[in-house]
């Protein structure tokens, strides 16, 4: 099983020998060191264009140190990490929006004023366009009515819809998203996720979704990138070969996530 | 369940009755010294001449107050503690913006003003006599020192203590320094800064009654020296009253503003 998964893994476009700097996001050979703690230790990955990809791995694996070196927050590592073909150290990290574990919301300013933080540099925040395009993302996530509602009002999950939908209004080229939907009830989750699909396809956004569910994982990514640590390293790459709109109980699915299952060592 | 919802509503409408008048409270104790102090005086126990009676005080300012000489003490005294927060205020915000926000201007400023802030304010007043006369610069100066100090310490901290979680997002969506102090880092320092301002206008009517007592030839503070020249223990009782009133005054006005901008 494990070799075949091996085999299958090598196919990936991870691998590709011709992975060019048209790629959305190229990530080669990165290592992150925290001191004498080696993070990340010589991590590949690449994203083409529109593509979601998922990193799954057990807590303490780097994941979202990797999130935090591609949104350029980390800004000394080894190796190198590249959005649309600029480093992060030189301005690739602006093309990024991130979605923070925890919502990350001002707490003095409501709703629309925390989704509006979000509107690139070059959108006046005053144009009724740009208030025109919050107000649809509110709806998005599905919390029109709450649009003057401070975040201290909101329950933990709503507060992290605001911060999914100020992701988006970053219209980012790259979108990463570190285990977003994990604060939230299975219900608002599933609905959640499909939000995100459709923001996904309409927008063809390229996504990054760092999460520990392997059920999420399976569900939207069209690749998943299994780490196992520590150090984080790439374990393995699994195509998700399965048509769109999927169901959670497609068989397929439940194939690849016992795939994951295995690559994880569980 | 429906006991605890029971209770609440009994709690509800019942305790901010009492709650409303609770601060009546806070009377009871002053108006009692008043009463004892009263005593005390017709009782002989303090001669008039050092302590006057309570009404005595009341009669002498309502004189001043109805002969219209009062109002000019207050008025002056008002504008020089107003002009020297506004101008303490002003400076405090830009040196504790600046510290707060940059390293280097933290390292060149803060060791000088955190030695600084412990010069008693009658230090100062020499000097400011020195350089800027008797004039109403020197009284308006030395205040803005005292108010400066407490308005730059605590927004130099709160803005050095903005979450870091917050700035990460500031730095995710690229806000830019300028977008980044005007929507997450002063937003962020205002509480801080608000509790500086009040600091700030506490010590302001300290440093105006240095200012007022040493030089100057009108003022609550020039009232409580002449009082003592003059031999009138009203007088300086009166004065320092009035100091009370008007600096609670101000500490009210400000308390106010506080509860109106932080409301999260």
């Amino acid at each position: 099983m494990s070799s075949l998964n091996k085999k299958q893994g090598d196919t990936s476009s991870d691998q590709r020998p011709n992975a060019s700097d048209e790629d959305a996001l190229v990530v080669r050979d990165l290592t992150k060191r925290y001191g004498e703690t080696v993070a990340l230790d010589g991590v590949d990955l690449t994203v083409s264009d529109g593509e979601f990809v998922s990193v799954v791995g057990p807590s303490g694996c780097g994941k979202s140190t990797l999130l935090r070196v591609l949104s350029g927050l980390e800004e000394r590592f080894d190796g190198r990490a590249a959005v649309d073909g600029e480093d992060v150290r030189d301005g690739g990290s602006d093309g990024v929006g991130m979605v923070f574990q925890e919502p990350r919301l001002l707490p003095w300013a409501d709703v629309s004023e925390n989704v509006a933080v979000g509107l690139p540099a070059d959108v006046d925040a005053d144009d009724p366009k740009a208030a025109t395009r919050i107000d649809d993302l509110i709806e998005t996530v599905g919390l029109s009515g709450f649009e003057d509602h401070r975040p201290g009002g909101l329950s933990g999950g709503m507060a992290q819809r605001v911060s999914l939908a100020r992701g988006l209004a970053y219209d980012p080229a790259v979108l990463l998203l570190d285990e977003p939907f994990s604060a939230l009830d299975q219900l608002t989750k599933y609905e959640q996720q499909d939000n995100l699909l459709d923001v996904w396809e309409a927008r063809e956004t390229t996504i990054v979704l760092v999460t520990h569910d392997i059920e999420e994982a399976a569900y939207l990514s069209d690749r998943v990138v299994v780490l196992g640590g520590q150090p984080g390293r790439v374990v393995e790459t699994i195509d998700v070969d399965v048509a769109r709109p999927r169901e959670q109980t497609d068989d397929e699915l439940v194939a690849v996530r016992e795939r994951i299952t295995d690559a994880l060592g569980v | 369940m429906a006991t605890t919802g029971r209770t609440y509503t009994i709690g509800g409408t019942g305790l901010p009755n009492v709650e409303r008048f609770r601060w009546l409270l806070g009377l009871v104790v002053p108006a009692a010294l008043v009463v004892i102090w009263h005593l005390s005086v017709t009782v002989g126990i303090f001669a008039p001449h050092q302590l006057p009676e309570p009404l005595r005080v009341v009669t002498t300012f309502y004189g001043m107050a109805v002969s219209g000489e009062l109002w000019g003490h207050i008025a002056i005294t008002i504008q020089r503690v107003f002009l020297g927060v506004i101008i303490g205020v002003a400076v405090g915000i830009v040196f504790g913006t600046l510290t707060g926000y940059y390293r280097l201007a933290s390292d060149l400023f803060d060791p000088l003003f955190q030695s600084m802030k412990n010069i008693p304010s009658l230090a100062w007043v020499p000097l400011f006599l020195l350089w800027f006369g008797i004039g109403e610069s020197a009284k308006v100066l030395l205040i803005a020192v005292g108010a400066f100090f407490p308005v730059y310490l605590n927004l130099s901290t709160g803005i050095a203590g903005v979450s870091e979680d917050l700035l990460e997002v500031a730095a995710v969506y690229d806000l830019g320094r300028i977008e980044e102090l005007r929507r997450v880092i002063l937003p962020a320092a205002l509480p801080s800064l608000l509790v500086g301002i009040r600091g700030g206008v506490g010590l302001a009517w300290m440093f105006v009654v240095a200012a007022e007592l040493i030089a100057a030839s009108q003022g609550i503070g020039f009232l409580l020296s002449d009082g003592r020249t003059l031999s009138r223990p009203d007088i300086i009782i009166g004065s320092i009253l009035l100091f009370a009133f008007l600096g609670n005054l101000s500490d009210l006005g400000v308390k106010e503003v506080e509860k109106r901008v932080v409301t999260q």
